[in-house]
């Protein structure tokens, strides 16, 4: 265990240079999401009543743009753990007298770092856009730890697959219901306008709660019991998604 | 620690099954300190579950086996810190230089000055020039030679090279062999598989055949001639092999370690 920082260190450096040597997986992240953005405020925007819960369709959007661009992001967390296991790299790893737990670690650090800059490039397009908060420091830190605890959670879910994955679509797929979760709760439109069932799943489901505590800290408005739900919906799938995916990983390495 | 034993490897009684597949059946075998050893066995004789097994990488089902004296199932930390593993499929990272990922190494085996250890390397290996480049514009040669540079640092007392040569051209085929013998000759204790006779003939101190999950035969190159049917005198017509033809032809001579372009790479796809 004496290892064990100094070689996540090297490590998550290494995935970091992958990054940097292939912008694009951070590009093409944020993308989509924009455009998901663009859409929404430039074409459906104006149909959809939001019953002037904010000033413009932009600030309404973007928490829920927020966790989509995150959605797609940890998907190339578990194409790159997948890529690795593959080749020959891994085996390598394992058979060096490294602590065996920073080959994971470095890559969940790495996707916290990619998501970190992916978001910050959505929220930059945003604020072209017209998005405005009345959020203070506090709450800007605030929405940023709401995000990372959102990451990390997510990533350690994607880790599952990027170890288990036999095929590079298998690896990312799963990561597709992720993204369209967003769509079915208060993140695009009001839950009030829903039918009976499909409002229950929205108001239920971990996306609202974080949706609802995300706007409210951007509109400088007081968060709610929203903010519990929602750290509790961040934590529970952290810690499933944690010990799942360490249980994989030592039936794969042993 | 164990400088009093002989063998670098000692391997006892090994078996392996994955689900109904019963890959190793009770394999021994004992490999001397620096010697090389070729586990010569055609595709699914279990030659790779062995060194997966030997590097900690897999648990044996039943038997033991030992590295420099250390038991690879119960103190495996202590063996990975012994050995060193060239897998089947060259373990090296694409989209770093070559440089960059000898320092990699360098730096997870916690050596001090990775950088001067890199540079040393490249020159040993004749990568000086291409250690700037992405390996991923490297030919199957030259990323073979990266990845055998990057097993040795640290100077492990043990390496594994499971089917080194497989895939190669034979221009790249001789600068591992080569590298091989460079290892030998400086003490490391090497277990190669591989499916080429020629190969286990050309660089073997000791030769075993791994057949079916189990070793049938074990012995240097002398003694397994020797199980052969006496050899009779026949005068034939000495034709040149293909490799002479190719080589006569392409103007390059065997031990040639010079380095080839990524041509050769994208010629050999």
């Amino acid at each position: 265990m004496k290892h064990f920082f100094g070689d996540t260190a090297v490590l998550t450096g290494r995935s970091l240079t992958h990054i940097v040597r292939s912008p694009d997986t951070i590009i093409t992240t944020a993308v989509t999401p924009i455009a998901i953005m663009l859409m929404f405020v430039y074409v459906f925007g104006g149909a959809i009543d939001i019953g002037g819960a904010t000033d413009s369709y932009v600030t309404y959007l973007l928490p829920g743009i927020l966790l989509i661009t995150v959605a797609s992001g940890i998907s190339y967390t578990a194409y790159r753990l997948f890529l690795d296991m593959q080749g020959g790299i891994f085996e390598r790893f394992q058979s060096m007298p490294i602590a065996r737990a920073s080959v994971l670690w470095a890559h969940v650090l790495t996707s916290l770092i990619a998501n970190l800059v992916s978001l910050a490039l959505v929220v930059g397009v945003a604020l072209i856009m017209g998005f405005r908060t009345g959020a203070d420091v506090g709450g800007w830190l605030a929405v940023l730890g709401i995000m990372a605890l959102f990451t990390l959670a997510l990533t350690w879910l994607a880790v599952i697959p990027g170890l288990t994955a036999s095929s590079v679509e298998g690896a990312s797929a799963f990561s597709y219901p992720l993204i369209f979760l967003p769509f079915v709760s208060s993140a695009f439109a009001p839950t009030e306008s829903m039918p009976g069932p499909v409002r229950w799943f929205a108001e239920n489901q971990p996306v609202t709660s974080i949706v609802d505590s995300v706007r409210a800290i951007f509109a400088g408005q007081p968060v709610g019991g929203e903010l519990w739900v929602a750290l509790a919906w961040c934590l529970g799938i952290l810690v499933v998604a944690f010990v799942l995916a360490i249980a994989t990983y030592r039936r794969k390495i042993s | 620690m164990s400088a009093a034993t002989a063998s670098a490897i000692t391997v006892r009684g090994i078996e392996k099954s994955y689900k109904n597949l019963h890959v190793l059946r009770g394999v021994d075998l004992e490999v001397q300190r620096g010697t090389v050893f070729a586990l010569l066995g055609s595709n699914g004789a279990g030659k790779t579950t062995l060194v997966k097994i030997l590097s900690t990488l897999l648990k044996a089902d039943a038997g033991t086996a030992s590295v420099v004296g250390l038991d690879v199932a119960k103190e495996p930390a202590q063996v990975r810190a012994a050995i060193s593993l060239t897998g089947q499929f060259a373990a090296v990272d694409e989209r770093l230089t070559g440089r960059e990922n000898l320092v990699l190494i360098a730096r997870l085996r916690h050596l001090r000055a990775p950088g001067t250890i890199a540079d040393e390397l490249l020159a040993r290996f004749s990568l000086t020039e291409a250690g700037g480049r992405k390996v991923s514009t490297y030919s199957g040669g030259m990323r073979r030679r990266l990845d055998i540079a990057m097993s040795l640092i640290g100077e492990p007392s043990v390496i594994f090279l499971d089917e080194p040569t497989t895939g190669l051209d034979p221009e790249a085929r001789q600068e591992v062999w080569q590298t091989v013998r460079q290892l030998a000759g400086k003490g490391t204790t090497v277990l190669l598989t591989t499916q080429y006779l020629e190969e286990a003939e050309q660089l073997a101190d000791r030769i075993a055949i791994l057949h079916k999950g189990r070793i049938i035969v074990d012995g240097t190159l002398d003694e397994l001639k020797k199980l052969l049917p006496a050899a009779t005198v026949e005068y034939v017509e000495k034709q040149p092999t293909l490799e002479e033809v190719f080589f006569a032809l392409t103007g390059e001579s065997t031990g040639d370690t010079a380095d080839e372009t990524t041509d050769a790479a994208q010629a050999q796809k």
